[in-house]
């Protein structure tokens, strides 16, 4: 799955990024930084409510396919600032983790 | 290839900045060709050394090192020090305050984290400063 498949669904809200062909490997869910950059593996899309800038470090150093920010918190001005500098993609959805892991594995077709 | 060395300031408190340094090792590392799996190992363990310098120290360095068949990662602070090492190296421990807890760290991992992904890990500590030598074999 890409990131732009993902983005076919409306609930998931684009917030920067433009390398959307990227190819998901993967998804890791975690708020703690140090979790995350010990666990967290290349190409995962990583669903957190954490929306402070240092989120999009954690996702270069990594280099994760995207963040998704769950259950719509509240991204920081300066986040979204970072994210667009350093073009990492991040997303913002309404959904909790475990809708936006339903959305992902259940085709509607 | 020659020896190199490359030194890096890092600030107290300096949460916007956090992860530059990192993100500068890696692009060098990536350049000088060393495999993507060493160079995840180096920067998890250069990540939480810069961070831990921004959250629980007056400020300090990072310094990378290239040698023959070696990589050294310094880190290295102005203090307060550690106080009980072995407890500080114990997984989920942490005195991070609240501030930075609302950011996501302080889950105690940060050391634990660069002493697993370092092929030597050595610290010492005193009131005057924290000094972290993680050796890497290329
Ligand atoms: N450079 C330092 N100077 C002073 N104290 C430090 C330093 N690095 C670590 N410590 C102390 O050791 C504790 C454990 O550090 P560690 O990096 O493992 O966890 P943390 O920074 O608290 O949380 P995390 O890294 O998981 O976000 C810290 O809470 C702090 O008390
Ligand atoms: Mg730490």
């Amino acid at each position: 799955m890409k990131v732009k498949d993902l983005l076919k669904n409306i609930s998931f809200k684009l917030i920067t990024g433009e390398n959307l062909d990227k190819e998901i490997g993967g998804v890791y869910t975690g708020d703690l930084l140090s979790w995350v950059m010990s666990h967290a593996k290349k190409d995962d899309a990583w669903m957190t409510v954490q929306t402070h800038l240092n989120i999009v470090a954690v996702a270069k150093l990594l280099d994760l396919a995207c963040i998704i920010i769950v259950e719509n918190a509240e991204i920081e001005s300066e986040t979204v600032e970072k994210a667009n500098s350093e073009n990492i993609t991040l997303i913002q959805t309404h959904y909790n983790s475990f809708e936006i892991m339903k959305s992902m594995l259940v085709k509607d077709d | 290839m020659n020896d190199v060395r490359f030194e890096f300031e890092v600030y107290s408190e300096d949460y916007v900045q956090g992860g530059s340094v990192s993100s500068d090792i890696k692009k060098y590392l990536h350049q000088i060709g060393i495999n993507q799996k060493l160079i995840r190992k180096i920067v998890i363990c250069s990540y939480e050394a810069e961070m831990n310098i921004i959250i629980h120290s007056l400020g300090g360095n990072l310094i990378l090192e290239i040698k023959q068949d070696l990589i050294l990662l310094i880190s290295s602070d102005k203090g307060p020090g550690i106080k009980d090492i072995t407890l500080a190296l114990t997984a989920g421990y942490s005195t991070a305050g609240s501030k930075a807890r609302e950011m996501g760290f302080g889950a105690g991992m940060g050391l634990p984290n660069m002493k697993k992904n370092s092929d030597l890990f050595e610290i010492t500590s005193c009131p005057n400063g924290t000094n972290i030598k993680m050796s890497y074999y290329i």
